[in-house]
């Protein structure tokens, strides 16, 4: 059987160091809370719809008492009290913190334990409506189960949600097991979600609640059709990260991008604002049972795969840390890595296969996701099937839970339904003709492969061990991931994180934590 | 091909000189049947093709065929009949940016970039800077002969002005995408005043960019450079690059190039 030595002590460190960066993360986490974390909450109580500007309402309302500087006290503090004050039901009480004649300053009236008590039914009623999507989504896996792995992952972006939907049933007909809708460019810079079905958008379809529910019957519809259960995947990472999970949730979808650094590095993100919204994303996810992606690959297309697999290590135990810190089990977390090796490089794919064999062996629970070539593809079209070919024989090889399937037109424009169906074919050649081949083979134990995990680990250890001494803030700033500099207070989004108060009153999340 | 070579028809090179050969992939909306096959074969016919041969026939999906198709072209091609501008510039190679910043500048090139005035858009100052870039293109963060700083949106002209003199910056690179009422004119228009006004115009480069921005306009109000819509990070960075290290008409001219690109 395929092993590359891993001292377990090495990697028993590593998880400590990160462990130790993510709590120093946590206190501060713990004392905040965000615009977007409070606009989740609402939603999560039921509050919909939009403006006459079209804004959404939860915006509105949360806009309203962040410009009052009172949003520390918990949007569900100002809820409850609207109840109290005579609202009929949620909806009419957000309706009033959005548009009401005089604003709650919250100084006299009901205090924190009267709005606890008149908001229990309701924070009841929003936990079973993630509960009962829960359940349904677990029912539909038991009564029509998902293919093996490693699960063939591919994505849809056509702009228009109804061909999204037509793509991803004749993805599911050419053999995937997951579709993902990409995002629209830029969709994680926004700070609200858009709202209804979307027709229009570039490099990718918007995700709003609407969408997913068009997506979701699409593939339930395949499901049924070609007996298989198809996981339907969509984009967290941004400064809608905690209320695009909630939205993932109701509406059953199986997977969702989460990173816990992704929008800080690539997207410029403030870091406070990211770790506050990823914490109370997972929160969701964790409860819902959906299966998280990490970011990591992305780290091997700005800085050198080869030079920088250590980072991707790194950071996949700092997302791992953080991930547990919100409840979300080893077997939900699909920890992210690539195959980005410049193809020039001689006994590149031996690179390959240590690194991913490496992190198979670290992460043994995981349901890890095996990203394909893109910064080395061409318009050679030809030749790009042949990298994904060889792309496929690792993650065979070295057991990766979930592949991301590469195009051979990576480098010249979105798939097109005949580009798909192409890599669907090859994938499933290589994955059935070379079935067994890592329960077969074993490795030279002072080889190339061997050592070349030995070198990532020790790397990788040597990195948290300055991350945890400088502190993530600190290593953010200067670079220590993907070469990506970013400093604690740049960044989008920061005026959006509030100081949480004495009396935060945020119930839903209460018992999210105690769970 | 040399665009003095002698005139010669020209067919695809198969087996032999000019059987024309040439593969085709495509799908069509039927599922596979005899009457499929002969519509691809058609198909292809009416692309030209004669003696086709329809190789491959496979459902792709619910209602959709893939096909393969071989057949001989039957067009030709002179190339001495074809006039394009064989002197293009095209952006610098990062190799070659960040090699010629290190040999001949020795130093980083200093960035500060803003969507000024009341503009809140981001995204073009985002795709230029940010190390994402646009369409694969990765921004100037990217690149370790850039030291770049992106201010985000409505940044007041006084305002970057005076970070970008505090940070020594080289260029700024000021980005409009509001054009309502001109108003992204009299916006850009007002700093390049500001500049004179406090003396420091001639010692920073300075880059206009947006979707109804070009070179012309950017010229016009006082701009060393206007970069319209389609610009990728490159382009702006191999700019800098040869105004930085000494060849501003390189710079002129990669400019001139991406514009018709």
């Amino acid at each position: 059987m395929l092993t590359v030595p891993m001292d377990t002590m090495k990697v028993a460190r590593c998880r400590e160091l990160a462990g130790a960066v993510a709590d120093d993360v946590q206190s501060y986490i713990d004392a905040h809370t965000s615009v977007g974390v409070e606009r989740t909450i609402l939603r999560a109580y039921g509050v919909d719809g939009i403006d006459d500007q079209g804004a959404p309402l939860v915006n509105v309302v949360v806009d309203r008492y962040a410009k009052a500087g009172v949003l520390g006290r918990g949007i569900s503090f100002f809820l409850g009290r609207a109840l109290l004050a005579g609202a009929a039901d949620l909806q009419d009480a957000a309706e009033r913190l959005a548009f009401g004649p005089t604003l709650d300053e919250g100084k006299e009236g009901p205090d924190a334990p009267a709005v606890l008590a008149v908001l229990a039914p309701f924070t009841k009623a929003a936990l079973a409506r993630i509960d009962d999507a829960r359940d349904e989504r677990e029912a539909n896996k038991a009564r029509i189960k998902p293919g093996g792995e490693p699960l063939k992952y591919v994505i849809v972006a056509t702009g228009n949600i109804y061909d999204d939907a037509l793509q991803a049933k004749a993805a599911a007909y050419a053999g995937a097991d997951i579709v993902a809708v990409i995002r629209a460019t830029a969709q994680s810079l926004l700070d609200y979600v858009p709202h209804g079905a979307t027709t229009e958008g570039y490099g990718g379809t918007f995700a709003t609640q609407e969408n997913f529910k068009i997506i979701r019957r699409a593939t339930d519809e395949a499901a049924l059709e070609y007996g298989r259960y198809i996981l339907q995947t969509n984009y967290s990472s941004g400064l809608c990260m905690a209320e695009i999970a909630w939205m993932g949730a109701v509406e059953r979808l199986d997977m969702l991008l989460n990173d816990a650094m992704y929008g800080i590095l690539f997207r410029d993100i403030n870091p406070c604002r990211n770790f506050v919204d990823q914490y109370v994303a997972r929160r969701i996810i964790a409860r819902s049972g959906i299966i998280i992606n990490t970011g990591e690959d992305n780290y091997l297309t700005t800085a050198d795969a080869v030079e920088k697999a250590h980072t991707v290590l790194a950071s996949q135990f700092v997302n791992e840390a953080f991930a547990r810190h919100a409840g979300v089990p080893d077997d939900k977390l699909g920890l992210g890595h690539a195959y980005e090796i410049d193809p020039s490089i001689e006994n590149s794919f031996l690179l390959e296969l240590a690194q991913a064999q490496l992190i198979r062996q670290v992460f043994p629970t995981h349901p890890i996701k095996w990203m394909p070539p893109t910064k080395f593809k061409t318009g050679d079209i030809f030749q790009s099937h042949v990298q994904d070919a060889l792309f496929s024989l690792v993650g065979v090889t070295t057991h990766q839970s979930i592949e991301l399937l590469g195009m051979f037109s990576e480098a010249v424009h979105n798939p097109m339904l005949m580009d798909r169906y192409l890599s669907l074919k090859a994938t499933k050649y290589v994955f059935n003709t070379a079935r067994s081949l890592g329960d077969e083979i074993s490795i030279k134990p002072d080889g190339i492969i061997a050592k070349r995990a030995v070198q990532v680990l020790d790397e990788a250890l040597e990195l948290l061990d300055e991350v945890q001494r400088d502190t993530i803030w600190e290593a953010i700033a200067k670079g220590s991931f993907a070469d990506v500099k970013r400093s604690r207070t740049g960044g989008k989004g920061y005026k959006g994180v509030f100081e949480r108060s004495a009396d935060y009153v945020n119930p839903i999340l209460e018992v999210l934590e105690a769970t | 091909m040399h665009p003095t070579s002698p005139s010669k028809l020209l067919r695809a090179y198969g087996d032999r000189q000019n059987d024309g050969m040439i593969q085709l992939t495509f799908v069509l909306e039927l599922p596979p049947s005899a009457r499929a096959k002969e519509a691809a074969r058609q198909f292809a016919e009416l692309h030209g093709l004669s003696e086709v041969l329809v190789t491959t026939m496979e459902p792709c999906a619910d209602g959709f065929t893939y096909f393969v198709a071989y057949g001989h072209s039957k067009h030709a091609i002179d190339p001495s009949l074809i006039d394009v501008p064989e002197l293009r510039t095209e952006a610098l190679s990062r190799e070659e940016i960040e090699h010629r910043v290190k040999a001949r500048l020795g130093r980083k090139i200093i960035v500060v970039g803003a969507c000024t005035g009341s503009d809140a858009h981001t995204v073009g100052i985002d795709a230029i800077l940010n190390y994402k870039g646009y369409a694969g293109d990765k921004g100037l963060e990217s690149y370790k002969a850039f030291e770049s700083y992106n201010l985000g949106a409505q940044v007041e002209n006084e305002q970057l002005a005076e970070r970008a003199r505090a940070l020594n910056a080289d260029a700024i690179l000021v980005s409009q995408i509001i054009t309502q009422r001109n108003c992204h004119k009299e916006n850009a228009l007002a700093l390049i005043e500001l500049a004179r006004k406090e003396g420091w115009r001639d010692k920073t480069v300075m880059l206009l960019g947006g979707p109804r921005i070009d070179h012309k306009l950017g010229l016009e109000l006082g701009y060393d450079a206007g970069f319209g819509p389609g610009t990728k990070p490159s382009d702006v960075a191999s700019f800098l690059v040869e105004w930085m290290c000494g060849d501003r008409d390189a710079a002129g001219a990669t400019l001139a190039a991406s514009e018709t690109a």
